[in-house]
């Protein structure tokens, strides 16, 4: 055990956690919706209805408030993704979690304080935040009214057509979860980066 | 004896009717309609030598476009109403003039045997209606007299039967006055007593009251028989699956006569909206359990192996 590092600012913490609890039940709430059954369902439909539409909001509301910490703070120097070379970088660290992680190597891209994220979570964050929520939030509302939108586009139903990106988009956003959950356990021990995330601080190898 | 001369007039009115219909296209009622057809009527006072001008009750207004596109049509108003009313002021006593019923003309008719009226009138008289009115409740209350047009059978987009058949109902139960005449008691709040249901007004604008209000018949298009509303349909996944009641009822006569191959459940939905829950899609089902399955061997393995690592070490 050795010195420790402050990474993740309060205000990051209580969005991450708002965001961590939205989501799980959105999730839930959003399969058992797609895979409704008289016979067995993970949620009572009404209640599977309720709970996504509050946390659809709840989420929203929480993204909002991280896009104004993002812009306000400096947390957002570790999202600048640098196009050079990025290739090259992703690369490395996939195999050193194909390889080198087995051999003991240590990580090709060790945490600072001046950019807490390897280049692969880098790039997953970018992508999550800044693509894949976007287009959740934007076909989410539509279904939450569905009389705004449009009955028939170009042969094929609005709703469907939004129905289906949002659900596809909530597929991917989904394995990003499970992905990320995962690699979290990968720190100094398994459990040090959940630590992390709720005290702020990072453990050092 | 009395039930077969009243047969045989209907079907010498029925025939006269047809025979009229094919000529003419819809009556000539402009006689009725110069006051029926108003908001305001006039007529010459004999006793005042005036013309007198007076509202027209708004029960006794017709809407004759309405009239235009209903299947009678072709009828004129004295057709079904007495030669008399052609005199005014009419004459009091008509008011208590006995109505032709549907089952008048249609029962046991082989022209109309595919809409099984016989079993229509059964399950009507089972129906919460008849049975609390004590039988005032008649075919016309729902069926405008002046304006009923068949919905579902003539295929109209989903969203106009579900209007048209709404709107049977909510003529009388958003209407105090109408209701009145068969209760003591105002309407309750069609709106406050569905509110459990999310997005009411969609749902209001995309399945029948009926959809939840009967249970599907198999020898009828459209059932008839209203049941209590301890027993309407209240569970969402009976809507809201890939089992979904609406392809036995407000879907049904689409489901049969398409069967289209599509990937999804219940696909002649997808035409005219989208039930969640109903309508997903098979191909894409199948692919996301797979990569998710994919996802969790690959990390599951990678942990095992991270472990073994980490003891060698
Ligand atoms: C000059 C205006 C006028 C004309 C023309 C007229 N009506 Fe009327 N009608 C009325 C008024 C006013 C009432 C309501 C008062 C009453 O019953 O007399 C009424 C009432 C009625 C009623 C309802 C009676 C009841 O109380 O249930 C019927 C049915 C009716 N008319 C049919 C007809 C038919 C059919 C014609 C055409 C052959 C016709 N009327 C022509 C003015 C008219
Ligand atoms: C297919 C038969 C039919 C035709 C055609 C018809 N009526 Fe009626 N009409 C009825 C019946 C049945 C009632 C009684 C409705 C009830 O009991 O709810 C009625 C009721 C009425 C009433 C009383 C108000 C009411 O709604 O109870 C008026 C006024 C009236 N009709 C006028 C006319 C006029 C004017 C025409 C022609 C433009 C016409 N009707 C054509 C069957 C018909
Ligand atoms: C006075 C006799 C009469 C009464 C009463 C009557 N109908 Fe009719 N109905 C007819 C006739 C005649 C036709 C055929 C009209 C045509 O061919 O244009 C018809 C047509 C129809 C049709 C359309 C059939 C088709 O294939 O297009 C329906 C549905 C119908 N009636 C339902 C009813 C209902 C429901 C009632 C009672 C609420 C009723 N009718 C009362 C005589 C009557
Ligand atoms: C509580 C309201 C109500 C009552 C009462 C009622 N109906 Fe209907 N009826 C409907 C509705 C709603 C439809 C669906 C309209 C459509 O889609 O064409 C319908 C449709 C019909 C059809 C067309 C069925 C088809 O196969 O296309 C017939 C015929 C009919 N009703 C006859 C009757 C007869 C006869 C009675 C009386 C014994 C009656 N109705 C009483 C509400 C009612
Ligand atoms: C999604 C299913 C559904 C639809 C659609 C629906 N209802 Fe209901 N309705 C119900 C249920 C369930 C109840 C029982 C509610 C209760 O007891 O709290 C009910 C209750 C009622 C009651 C009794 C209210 C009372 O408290 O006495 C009336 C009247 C009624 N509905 C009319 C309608 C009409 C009219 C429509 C169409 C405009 C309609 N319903 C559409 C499910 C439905
Ligand atoms: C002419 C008026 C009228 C029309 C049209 C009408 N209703 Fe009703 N309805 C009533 C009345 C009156 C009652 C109350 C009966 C009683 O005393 O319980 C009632 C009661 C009900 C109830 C509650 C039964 C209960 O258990 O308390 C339901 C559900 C209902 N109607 C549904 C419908 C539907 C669905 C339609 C259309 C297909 C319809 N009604 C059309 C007058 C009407
Ligand atoms: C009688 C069948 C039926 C029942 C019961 C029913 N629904 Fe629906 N629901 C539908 C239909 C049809 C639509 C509209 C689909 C469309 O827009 O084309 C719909 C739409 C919806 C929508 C809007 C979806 C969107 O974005 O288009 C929601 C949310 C919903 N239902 C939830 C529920 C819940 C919760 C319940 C139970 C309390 C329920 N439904 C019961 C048939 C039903
Ligand atoms: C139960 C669910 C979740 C758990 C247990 C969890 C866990 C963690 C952990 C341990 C960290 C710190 C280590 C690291 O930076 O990788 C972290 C950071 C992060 N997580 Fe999660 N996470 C969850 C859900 C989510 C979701 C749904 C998102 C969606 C966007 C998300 C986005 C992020 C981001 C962007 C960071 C970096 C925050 C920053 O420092 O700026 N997490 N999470």
């Amino acid at each position: 055990m050795s010195d420790k590092m402050y990474l993740y600012p309060l205000w990051v913490r209580i969005w991450h956690g708002f965001n961590a609890l939205f989501f799980l039940v959105l999730l839930i709430s959003g399969i058992s919706m797609q895979y409704a059954d008289l016979k067995y369902s993970f949620l009572p439909f009404d209640w599977a209805v309720l709970s996504h539409n509050i946390s659809g909001v709840g989420i929203t509301l929480a993204y909002l408030f991280f896009l104004v910490g993002f812009v306000l703070s400096d947390n957002k120097r570790h999202y600048k993704i640098e196009v050079k070379g990025l290739c090259g970088r992703l690369i490395r660290q996939m195999q050193y979690y194909l390889f080198g992680i087995f051999k003991g190597e240590g990580s090709p891209f060790p945490v600072t304080a001046e950019s807490k994220f390897n280049p692969l979570q880098q790039t997953t964050y970018v992508a999550v935040l800044f693509v894949l929520y976007p287009m959740l939030i934007l076909t989410g509302f539509p279904l939450m009214f569905p009389e705004i939108i449009i009955d028939n586009f170009f042969g094929i139903g609005g709703t469907l057509l939004t129905a289906l990106l949002h659900s596809a988009v909530g597929f991917l956003s989904s394995l990003f979860l499970v992905i990320h959950i995962y690699f979290a356990t990968i720190g100094s021990t398994p459990t040090s980066n959940f630590k992390s995330i709720i005290n702020g601080y990072h453990e050092r190898h | 004896m009395v039930k077969l001369t009243k047969s045989l007039v209907c079907l010498l009115l029925l025939s006269v009717l047809i025979v009229h219909a094919r000529a003419t296209d819809g009556a000539d009622n402009s006689q009725c309609l110069q006051c029926h057809g108003q908001v305001f009527y006039e007529y010459h006072n004999e006793w005042t030598d005036q013309v007198d001008r007076k509202p027209l009750n708004p029960f006794h207004y017709i809407d004759s476009v309405k009239m235009k596109s209903s299947v009678h049509k072709m009828f004129a108003c004295i057709d079904c109403h007495s030669m008399d009313y052609q005199t005014f002021p009419h004459s009091g006593e008509l008011r208590l003039e006995e109505k032709y019923q549907c089952m008048d003309c249609h029962g046991g008719d082989e022209t109309y045997a595919h809409f099984n009226f016989e079993g229509i009138e059964s399950a009507f008289q089972e129906s919460v209606h008849y049975k609390s009115s004590d039988e005032r409740f008649n075919c016309w209350m729902c069926h405008d007299p002046h304006g009923y047009e068949l919905a579902l059978r003539q295929d109209k987009p989903i969203v106009e039967v579900v209007t048209l058949s709404n709107k049977m109902c909510t003529s009388c139960h958003d209407n105090k006055f109408k209701y009145g005449l068969l209760s003591h008691d105002d309407p309750v709040d069609i709106a406050a007593t569905h509110a459990w249901l999310p997005n009411r007004e969609q749902h209001f604008n995309k399945v029948r009251c009926i959809d939840c209000h009967t249970k599907v018949d198999a020898d009828l298009l459209i059932s008839h028989n209203i049941l209590p509303k301890e027993q309407a349909l209240r569970n969402c996944v009976d809507c809201h699956s890939a089992n979904s009641v609406l392809m036995e009822s407000l879907y049904a006569h689409r489901a049969k006569e398409s069967r289209a191959k599509s990937g999804f459940f219940n696909a002649v939905v997808l035409n005219e909206g989208y039930i969640i829950g109903a309508n997903r899609n098979k191909t894409l089902n199948t692919i996301s359990v797979i990569l998710f399955g994919m996802l969790l061997v690959g990390l599951l393995v990678h942990a095992v192996l991270r472990m073994i690592f980490s003891k060698n070490k």
